[in-house]
C-alpha cells in the first residue's frame, strides 16, 4: 500500500530527476571542456604556464562537479525542492567562465 | 545595462530574490532551471569549440586558428553570462507573476554559429585547393 502512495505522491512529470539529469548532462560537458584542456596543455611539450593552467582547469572542474552534487543531493532531499539560489548559479557560471580564460591563456 | 549590473548584484543577495512577489510552482522553478543548464552547456560546448579549433586545425595559418578559438571562447564567456541574467530575469518574473522576458540572443548566436560554420567550409575547401 505504501508503495503505491508512493507512487502518487511523486510529480507525474519528474521534474526532480529530469532536472537531475541535466545536472548530470551538464558536469559530462565540462569534462570534455577540461579533456581537451589537458589535451591542449601536454600537446607539443608541456610548458610550466601551460600545467597551471591545465591544473586550474582541474581544479574548476572539480568545483562545478561538487556543486552538482550539492545541488543534485537538495534536490533528491524533499519531494518539492525550492528553487535553484542564484549564488549556486553563479558560481557554475564563474567555473565556465574561468574556464574559458585558461583555455585563452592555453590557446594563445 | 544598468539593468544587467542590477542584477548581478541579486545572484549574490538570494534573500532579496525571495522578498519579491510570491514563490511560484516549483515545477516553474525547475523548468527554468534546466534551461539555465541546457545555457550552461551551450556555453561550454562553445568552450569546448574554442578548444578543438586550436587543436584539430593545425595546418591553419597562427593568426586564423588563434583568432577563431578565441572568437569562440569569447561567444562562450557571453553565453554563460547570458545565461545566468536570463535565468535570474525569468525567476523574478515568475515571482511577480509578469510574462517572461524576450530575447534577441538566441537569434543573435544562431547566426553568429552559422557565420563560423561557412568560414568553416571556406577555410576547408581553400586549404584543399590551395
Amino acid at each position: 500500500m505504501s508503495a503505491v502512495r508512493g507512487v502518487a505522491d511523486r510529480d507525474p512529470g519528474l521534474q526532480p530527476e529530469r532536472t537531475r539529469l541535466a545536472w548530470r548532462r551538464t558536469t559530462l560537458s565540462s569534462t570534455v571542456a577540461a579533456v581537451l584542456a589537458v589535451k591542449t596543455a601536454l600537446h607539443g611539450g608541456a610548458s610550466a604556464a601551460g600545467i597551471v593552467a591545465c591544473a586550474l582547469v582541474c581544479a574548476l572542474w572539480l568545483a562545478f562537479l561538487l556543486l552538482a552534487h550539492r545541488r543534485i543531493r537538495a534536490l533528491a532531499a524533499t519531494p518539492a525542492p525550492t528553487a535553484l539560489p542564484p549564488r549556486q548559479a553563479a558560481l557554475a557560471v564563474l567555473c565556465a567562465m574561468a574556464t574559458a580564460v585558461c583555455a585563452a591563456a592555453l590557446v594563445v | 545595462m544598468i539593468a544587467f549590473v542590477r542584477n548581478v548584484r541579486l545572484w549574490f543577495a538570494p534573500e532579496q530574490v525571495r522578498e519579491e512577489g510570491s514563490t511560484p510552482d516549483y515545477r516553474f522553478s525547475l523548468a527554468n532551471e534546466r534551461t539555465f543548464l541546457a545555457w550552461l552547456r551551450t556555453a561550454l560546448a562553445l568552450i569546448g569549440g574554442g578548444f578543438a579549433v586550436d587543436q584539430f586545425l593545425p595546418d591553419l595559418r597562427w593568426g586564423w586558428r588563434v583568432g577563431l578559438a578565441l572568437a569562440l571562447l569569447a561567444a562562450g564567456v557571453l553565453c554563460s553570462l547570458r545565461a545566468v541574467n536570463h535565468w535570474m530575469r525569468c525567476e523574478r518574473a515568475m515571482r511577480r507573476g509578469e510574462d517572461l522576458p524576450a530575447s534577441r540572443f538566441p537569434a543573435l548566436l544562431s547566426v553568429v554559429v552559422a557565420l563560423v560554420a561557412v568560414a568553416m567550409v571556406a577555410v576547408v575547401l581553400l586549404g584543399w585547393a590551395g
